[in-house]
């Protein structure tokens, strides 16, 4: 078996998401250190708040101010932080129900061990140094102490939930690390592409001739395993002028993105079209590949000089 | 309690899965399911021309390949164009929608199949993209931190402890011995904690894999297999997404689909829980109500093997392949999705009387 192709592939992007009424005071509260619950309409207070009742469904906009400290409820030891996680220290995730409240809130809890963690215990909250609006204004909660000699507990003032300059949205960036292989059928295509040949596979039960090929014929719904070697010369099937650069390809507009039916292909793959200018690019026109050096598939494609394909050569492949 | 009966009967008649494994990186999606689908019909008899409806359940953060359920069709052999649908779930809703689809009587039978391959990617920080984006999703809790948070709660309430989920973990895996296709089998140490009090015994296996059942009604079913799993219900329900607003050591959701299901009428032989942690089969057990008598898990669980968005369907398969073997009459099929249990779907599967 031939070695496994990989290539990292990231996937980022970055979510921008609005509030609304609730979501944004609970936000803009943190920004100004201010926690904010909403109260449902049996009295309970929930925080962190949402639009609607959990239980009833029932729209909830009453919000009133819990206190800064709480309990920890449950708790669970992360020795070892992953990207992106609030510390990068060892720390324990933990639920807190934040006095005045009466559900509990996610965030890392800092301690200096499991031994130090327990539920039940007091903690409160660290506030973040920049603080812009988002969960992460809660830096962590730390362990507190309320007995008369450490302070007592904190009283929360009764903020209405307005605030000059609120936040309306987030903007959440995300980012995943994947490690990315083609399977059978793709790789013993691009390894076939670095040689310069277009390897294709035919159906056992249709005969069509994938290129590039999926492992799998998406007509008959069995392996293609035969290969078959096609091309390099085909037919434009049919083609668009792209007007729009896209971001990080160095390409002038307008240019031509063609479907190229290969020779021997009973599907056309996509290439752009180089070599003429693009308001004389049409169906029907032969074309050939043309490589860069140590590229491992085409620039482009080129036409031959050879008269134009009849319509009725390619019009199955269109 | 009176329970309006499903309006036609509908079984499963066939299910196949492939071997998990930690990577299948030397085939893509397609590759590694189109084995599966090629099994389950050869089971029947059936030509995917033959089939009503198809219905599929994946996700394409597990590997970051967009529109990956497309290329899976691929494998199904779509042409002439077929009826079908997919779910961005785990496949055991996808069933559950051609369960619904079959009882319209719009079709006789239908192919469900899943599958997921986790190795590409980072699965603990990619599940964390399903959770609340506001106030969650930018702390990054992994799953496994927040399955721990479950366990930790259930241990405050003296539910379990941690020799007791070992107990479990142990269990799972030796049952495994008697499955191919599990990933995990035989004795497993229970190691060092992942997230305390979770150790790497109470967590599921990471690996890919696929599964396929073949659903169908009536005296369809009847000529496609031996002795039919009937599903007698099916039903799940959710909980509200905020973590700190649920009860952690108990699952009214799973309860509450359960009884939906019928599960409570008589009682089951043999549960297949989709409990992909230690912990949560405890929950599970509690809220079923299932005593020493059920045999719970012959499979090994998803503690044996969990592809995830497949587990789930797995567990649906596995119930009905012992009614199919005769090993049971009357079997529990549960499915999981979302945080510490977040969804829950019951079925109740029936052989015919021997
Ligand atoms: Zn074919």
């Amino acid at each position: 078996m031939p070695e496994v192709l990989k290539a990292p592939l990231v996937v980022e992007f970055p979510f921008t998401r609005s509030l609304g009424p609730v979501q944004g005071a609970f936000l803009t509260g943190l920004r100004e250190r201010v926690v904010l619950g909403v109260r449902t309409s049996d009295g309970r207070t929930l925080v962190p708040p949402v639009e609607y009742d959990p239980v009833t469904a029932e729209e909830i906009r009453d919000l009133v101010e819990v206190a800064p400290t709480g309990t920890v409820t449950t708790w669970a030891w992360n020795h070892a932080p992953r990207r992106d996680q609030p510390l990068d220290t060892p720390f324990a995730w933990a639920l807190v129900r934040l006095d005045g409240a009466d559900t509990a809130l996610l965030h890392a809890l800092d301690a200096p061990g499991p031994d130090a963690v327990h539920t039940g215990m007091r903690v409160r909250v660290r506030w973040a140094e920049e603080r812009v609006g988002a969960i992460t204004d809660i830096a962590c909660f730390e362990p507190y102490d309320d007995s008369p000699n450490g302070g007592g507990p904190a009283e929360p003032a009764h903020h209405t939930g307005e605030f000059e300059d609120p936040v309306t949205g987030i903007v959440a960036p995300a980012r995943l690390d994947y490690t990315y292989s083609p399977g059978r059928a793709q790789t013993a295509y691009i390894n076939a592409l670095a040689d310069r040949r277009n390897v294709g596979e035919r159906c056992p039960s249709c005969r069509k001739v994938y290129v590039p090929p999926r492992g799998a014929c998406p007509t008959c719904g069995v392996a293609t395993l035969e290969q078959v070697e096609v091309g390099p010369r085909g037919t434009v099937t049919t083609f668009c002028i792209v007007n729009i650069k896209a971001k990080n390809l160095d390409i002038e507009v307008p240019y031509v993105y063609a479907h190229i039916a290969l020779d021997g292909a009973d599907l056309a793959l996509h290439g752009r079209i180089g070599g003429i200018p693009y308001d004389q690019v049409r169906m029907g026109l032969r074309v050939e590949p043309v490589w860069t050096e140590g590229a491992r598939y085409p620039d482009h494609y080129r036409p031959t000089g050879e008269p134009d394909a009849d319509y009725d050569t390619y019009k199955e492949l269109v | 309690m009176t329970r309006d009966l499903p309006v036609r009967d509908v079984a499963v008649v066939a299910f196949a899965q492939t071997d998990h494994r930690r990577t299948s990186e030397e085939l893509s999606e397609v590759e590694m399911l189109m084995p599966v689908l090629h099994a389950v019909l050869a089971q029947t008899g059936l030509k995917t021309a033959d089939i009503g409806f198809t219905c599929s359940g994946s996700s394409d953060y597990l590997a970051g390949r967009a529109f990956s359920f497309t290329l899976a069709l691929d494998g199904v052999g779509a042409w002439p164009p077929i009826s079908e649908s997919h779910v961005e779930m785990d496949g055991a809703w996808a069933l559950y929608e051609a369960w619904t689809k079959l009882l319209t009587g719009d079709a006789d039978t239908a192919l469900v199949y899943s599958y997921g391959k986790s190795s590409p990617g980072p699965l603990r920080d990619v599940l964390t993209r399903q959770l609340d984006p506001y106030y969650v999703a930018p702390l990054w809790p992994d799953s496994v931190a927040l399955a721990a948070l479950q366990a930790q709660a259930l241990i405050d309430a003296g539910d379990t402890d941690e020799p007791a989920l070992a107990t479990v973990a142990a269990r799972s895996r030796d049952d495994a011995t008697a499955n191919s296709h599990a990933q995990l089998r035989g004795s497993v140490p229970q190691g060092e904690y992942v997230v305390r009090p979770l150790r790497t015994g109470d967590c599921p296996p990471i690996g890919d894999g696929a599964a396929a059942v073949i659903l169908a009604a009536g005296e369809r079913a009847r000529e496609l297999c031996d002795r039919p799993a009937w599903i007698r219900g099916i039903d799940h329900r959710i909980e509200a997404h905020g973590l700190g607003v649920r009860d952690l050591t108990d699952s009214p959701s799973t309860r509450l689909a359960a009884e939906k299901a019928g599960a409570f009428e008589r009682p089951v032989d043999t549960a297949e829980l989709h409990a992909p942690f230690t912990s949560q089969e405890v929950v599970l057990r509690k809220a079923l109500k299932l005593d020493g008598s059920v045999r719970v898990n012959p499979s090994g669980g998803a503690l044996a093997a969990n592809p995830v968005m497949a587990a789930g369907l797995i567990r649906v398969g596995e119930a009905a392949a012992r009614i199919h073997r005769s090993e049971s009459d009357r079997a529990l099929a549960h499915a999981t999705s979302g945080p510490c249990l977040q969804q829950n779907l019951v079925a109740v599967l029936e052989g015919d009387p021997r």
